[in-house]
Order: structure tokens, then sequence, then C-alpha cells
């Protein structure tokens, strides 16, 4: 457990701020997708998409994407007052359609990887990841 | 529920697998008088592999006495499930009779009586025994550790882990996996592991800055025994920076990585394993689950939540046993391993009864050494208990309700906290309280006693957030300790519930009211994972209660209503 004043502060602030637009950040999280995929339907599979269960640190978190056959990827984290993270495109001179990155986590929330194929479906995957104080482990 | 009958039918079913344990007979032996080590460690050998698995010792280098838990809920698919069954369930579920050595061991009920009759258990010179005498019989028997060695006593925490060190590689395992370890800071545990006469392992170890393997510690160890190659696979606890303080280990990042294990098992098949073993510190009911996702592992060696089971649990055609914690038992698994698969197994939870089974003498001598230049230290009584004094549970222990009391009072707090862990062995009633039995369930590397201001509203926001690992339905975001025990607070916890609404009607117990979100309290804790945490050290905090009370008697702890259970 963590018991700082500071990060007493810290999180009764940030717990503050998100409470305060839940649903302007889920308009976000649609506009985010809606941006990308034009409002078209998305399938499930194809895409994976590995992060870890718990975040080691919510302000660092490493995940990575791949989706053999997609021209660009969109990650989407829904829980963020921000939810936008990073729309990554391949060329075609591009050796695989994967990235790995380190993005930052508010709460407990689900990422989306969104993919778009050549052929111009899309497809997705979800991962939840706990971000927590921690402490008290066996 | 599985039942015994169950147990055997399931056992049956998986195609070739032939499985059977030995532990049903203590009963019988009792009954008949004949609790004798030759009756402890009597086995049937089979096959041509044998494994000896021992776990989460906790630096105890001397018999105990060890309380298991009355208390141990499961959730989601675990609800009812061994190992979340006790008392007098886990009897009826594995044959076993009241008051008989097996109900001393495994179970809570008269614990304090039965005690008396059975006498201390675990000791590594004792350990050392039946290790020599299964070794005796099956003479390439590999010895594997899983983890939570070195941590958990006074000469441990005072040498930095070496008295356990030192002891361990006298035992001699084959490989170790590691959790506690790593609270000694990463360079202390880069000095051990580089002089380890055997196996570090760690699939999940990783660099933490670039995200790839640590090159620390290695995947697995592959053996050769009895004709058949043998891979063991380590993992170690997946959530040690966020349980432990990761600023003492900062180069390190753990998590499951299942997706790798795969890999590594599919690697080392490929490699002409015959068998494939797990040595996991990730908790029994995330290795049931990731026994059931990842293929091809045989056995699975499960450490961390101190279960102890007298059968293994079957996932698939993957066998899962579970050793125990504190050096209280020895798993011997003999397996027929043969055409690249196993064909079977036989397997016995011993019970190390310390006045049973005779110590190894050169392992006494050993301990003794280790224990010397802090003989005084360790031996000064601070004081008696009247009552039992034990950990275990999922939201308390008696020992956690001594602890918080000494918070409070020591350091004029209103209400306490003190980590759910599961290590430190009991007291029983009548019994002197030493500096040693205060260490054994409170040393550590980050042990000072914090002393804050806490609103209600943060108050609330912890206990979810550990109710969380301890009741999230999905074990992958479990962590595998108890609930963060509290002083002067009650609660209501539904265990059914998600996040942010287990918790409900936080009680201040000084007047009897309602904690207020918005106002201040003072809370006194141990245990931050936080750097550069100030106060006395707990042990100092608990000695100086227990030294100023004489006598401690705690009475049965009625603060925390559980409803979903």
């Amino acid at each position: 457990m963590q018991f700082t004043r500071r990060d007493t502060l810290a999180l009764g602030l940030g717990a503050a701020a998100l409470a305060g637009m839940p649903s302007a950040v889920l308009a976000s999280v649609e506009d985010e997708i809606a941006d990308f995929t034009g409002g078209a339907e998305i399938a499930d599979g194809g895409v994976t998409l590995d992060a870890p269960e718990i975040a080691e640190n919510g302000n660092t978190v490493p995940i990575s994407v791949s989706a053999p056959g997609a021209v660009a990827i969109r990650i989407v984290a829904t829980g963020n007052p921000s939810p936008k993270v990073a729309t990554i495109n391949f060329g075609p001179l591009a050796a695989s359609p994967s990235a790995a990155l380190r993005i930052r986590l508010a709460k407990t929330q689900d990422i989306l990887a969104i993919a778009r194929m050549a052929d111009g479906s899309f497809r997705r995957a979800a991962a939840t990841v706990k971000v927590t104080i921690g402490g008290c482990g066996g | 529920m599985i039942s015994r009958r169950d147990f055997l039918q399931v056992s049956m079913a998986a195609s070739a697998l032939v499985g059977a344990s030995g532990a049903g007979n203590w009963a019988r032996l009792a009954a008949q008088q004949r609790l004798t080590q030759d009756r402890l460690l009597e086995f049937d050998s089979f096959g041509n592999v044998t494994l000896i698995h021992i776990t989460d010792i906790h630096a105890q280098l001397k018999p105990v006495w060890f309380r298991e838990p009355s208390v141990n809920l499961g959730v989601g698919e675990s609800r009812g499930r061994v190992p979340h069954v006790t008392g007098a369930d886990f009897r009826r579920l594995y044959g076993i009779e009241d008051g008989s050595p097996s109900a001393y061991a495994l179970t809570h009920d008269d614990f304090s009586a039965l005690a008396r009759e059975y006498g201390r258990v675990g000791g590594l010179d004792r350990v050392a025994s039946v290790v020599n005498a299964i070794r005796a019989e099956r003479p390439g028997a590999l010895l594997l550790d899983g983890g939570d060695t070195w941590h958990g006593s006074y000469t441990c925490l005072r040498t930095a882990g070496q008295d356990m060190v030192n002891a361990m590689n006298a035992l001699g395992p084959d490989a170790m996996t590691f959790h506690w370890e790593f609270t000694l800071g990463s360079e202390r545990v880069r000095e051990i592991v580089g002089g380890l006469p055997f196996a570090a392992l760690g699939q999940n170890i990783f660099d933490a800055e670039w995200d790839e393997p640590s090159g620390d510690f290695s995947d697995y160890a592959m053996f050769e025994r009895g004709g058949a190659r043998i891979a063991v696979i380590g993992q170690a606890f997946p959530y040690m920076p966020i349980a432990n303080p990761g600023w003492m280990f900062p180069e390190y990042s753990f998590g499951i990585r299942e997706e790798r294990m795969q890999q590594l098992v599919d690697e080392v098949r490929g490699l002409g394993a015959d068998l494939v073993v797990l040595l996991s510190h990730n908790g029994f009911d995330t290795d049931r689950k990731l026994a059931g996702r990842v293929r091809g592992i045989d056995v699975i060696l499960s450490g961390h939540t101190h279960d102890a089971l007298p059968e293994p649990v079957l996932a698939g055609e993957t066998v899962i046993v579970a050793s125990g914690s504190n050096g209280k038992f020895v798993s011997r698994v003999d397996l027929d391993v043969r055409d690249g698969r196993m064909m079977g197994f036989r397997h016995k939870l011993i019970p190390v009864f310390a006045d049973v089974i005779a110590p190894d003498a050169a392992m006494s001598a050993l301990i003794d050494e280790q224990r010397a230049p802090y003989r005084d230290a360790l031996e000064e009584v601070i004081g008696q208990s009247e009552s039992l004094l034990y950990r275990r549970g999922n939201f308390n222990g008696t020992w956690d309700d001594l602890i918080c009391e000494a918070l409070m009072s020591e350091r004029e707090a209103d209400i306490a906290l003190s980590p759910g862990v599961r290590w430190g062995p009991s007291i029983l009633p009548g019994q002197d309280i030493t500096r040693e039995d205060i260490f054994n369930v409170t040393s550590m590397t980050y042990g000072k006693a914090y002393r804050t201001e806490m609103t209600g509203e943060f108050i609330h926001v912890i206990l979810e957030d550990v109710g969380d690992n301890l009741f999230n339905p999905d074990p992958y975001y479990q962590q595998g300790g108890d609930m963060v025990r509290v002083g002067g607070l009650g609660y209501r916890i539904d265990i059914t519930k998600p996040q942010g609404r287990r918790i409900s009607d936080l009680t201040l117990l000084r007047t009897g009211e309602a904690i207020e979100a918005a106002k201040t309290y003072v809370v006194a804790g141990w245990a931050s994972v936080n750097e550069a945490t100030e106060g006395p050290q707990i042990w100092d905090v608990v000695e100086n209660h227990i030294r100023r009370r004489g006598s401690v008697s705690v009475a049965p702890n009625t603060s925390v209503e559980v409803v979903g259970a």
C-alpha cells in the first residue's frame, strides 16, 4: 500500500478529475474509434495485443500489438481522460505490421487495438490492464 | 467441489494417466499409534523420475507451530474448490479423521490442543532427513525450491539471506525460483545468484528498461534422470514490483507472460524434453488457470499462496502439487515417464512432524552455526501470550490483531493497517514470546512503521484496492496475499461484488461512528512499498508493546462482516 500524504492527494485529485467527466470520456472513445473506422463494422480477432494484466507502473505500461495484413493500427486507452494513444501506419516496405510502445494509464481500464486491413476491413483486440496502488503481497 | 471419488475418476479418465496419493494413510497410521519416521516417509516407489518440492520456507530453519487458515475463500471458478476449503469441509473432502495428525497438519480446529499432542513442525534439519531418505531410495531425485526462502526470520534479515543460502546450498536443490528474495535489493540478489551451485529460474524475470528477458536468470534447466529428459521451467512471483517495493529492484519487470510460457514449453519439447515441470511462484489459482491455457506442462509445483494439499489437483492433464509453507511439508512426486510423455504419477505430501522425524546432524550443526552469533538476541523473552497467536486467514489473524493493537497504542493512531502476508508461525497459549518469534512475523527489509493522516475516502480506496487483489474473479488479476488487516476499524465486505462496491459500513471502533469520507484519521501501519517511509521498525513497536503489557491476550475479532462467502 502507498500511504504518503502526497500520494493520497495525487490519487484523490485523479479520482475527482475522472469522476467529473465520464460522459465526455465515453464520447471521445467513440469519437476515436469512429474517426479511424468511419463507422465501419469491426470484427474480433486477427489482432494480437500483448499487455500486462496488472501494470507495474501506470505511468509507463509496456504494450505490443501486431496484426498480419494491417496497413494501420490505432490504440485507444478507454479509461484515460484523453483516450487517444497512437495510430501506427505501415507502408508497403514495413517488414511486419507490429509495434511496441509504452503508454500511460490513469486507472484500471480496457486498451483497444483496432487494425485497418489492406482490404479496408477492420479488426480489433482488447486487453484489461489493472492499475493498482499495490502492497501487501503474501 | 471435487470429492476424493471424483478425483480418482478424473485421474483414470485422463487417458493413460494414473495417479495415486499416500496422504489418506496418516489417519489410519495415527489410529494404529504408528506415527513413525518410517511410516511418514513410506512410499511405494513408482516410475523412473522423482521430484521433491519444498516452497515458501520463509527462512524457518527451526521447527515451528503453524496453524492453517480457517477462512480461505475462493471466487469465480475457484469458489468452493480446493485450495479454498478449510476445517471440517477439508477433512471430509480428503477423508481425514478429527484429531488425527493430518487434521492437525492440514486444518485449524483444536489447533492448540493438537499441537501439544503432535508437537512442532518443520525445521530444515528435519527437511534434510526427508530429502536424504528420498535420495537414498531414488538417487536421481530432483529437489526443487519454489522460493520465498531467503526471507522471514531474524537471522535471515541480519545476514541479508546468507543463513538461508548457506543452509540451502548444503541441502542442494537442483533449481529455485523467487519472490521475497528480491526484497534484499537487486544488487544482493545478483551477488547471491551469481554464486549459487544450482539453477536460478524465472522465465518472467525481465529487464524493465528493455522489456526483454533478464540475463541474470535462466528460463529453464534441463536434466536427464532415469532415461528421461526433464525440463524445469521457472516462474517467479508475477507481481513483485506491485506487492513489494519495486524501488528495491528497479531493473526488473515480471508479469505472468503466458505467451512466452507457451513458447518455452514448445521450445523444450522441441529440444526433446519428455517431461515438462513448471516450478512456480504464481499462487494456486493462477497456476490452475495457466494449466488450462498453456499446453504441454505435465507438472506444476505451485508455491506462493501457502496451500498444502494432500492430493494433487488435475487441470486437464497437468498435475498441480501444492506443498504448504514454513518448512511444514515436503512433497514427493514419482513419475512414470516413457516415450516422451508422462504415463502416471504417485504423490505424497509429507508432513514434517519435528518430533517424529529425526534431525539430520550435519544440517543441525550448520543451522546452529548460523544462529550462534545472534543467540542471545533471538532467545530473549519479551512477554507471554495467554491465547493462540496465528496469522493465516483471509481477513484477520490474532498475530495481526496484536500487531495492529501495538501500532495504535505505540504510535497513538485511530486506525492501524497491517499487510495481508501469509508467512509467520504461530504461538501457543501460555508460551513465551521471544524476540525471534516477533521477527518471524514482522521481519522484512521495509519494515518501518509509518504514522500518517488519511481521509475516510482514501481508507475506503485502499480496502477496495486490496480486496480486488484477493477477490477479483480472474486469478490473473489476483496477487495472492490476504486482505489488509485493520485495527480500530470495522467494515463489511461482499466478496461477490466488483471493485469499488465490495466494501461498506466502515466504522471507527473507538467511537462506533461511521467513517466519514471527507474526515481525516490518524493511521499507523507498516510495510509500505513507498521509498523513504519514516518511522520505527515494526518489530521494535511490537516488542515495546508486548514488553509493556507483559502478558498479552487477543480476543476473537468480529469487526469484519463477510458477505457472499
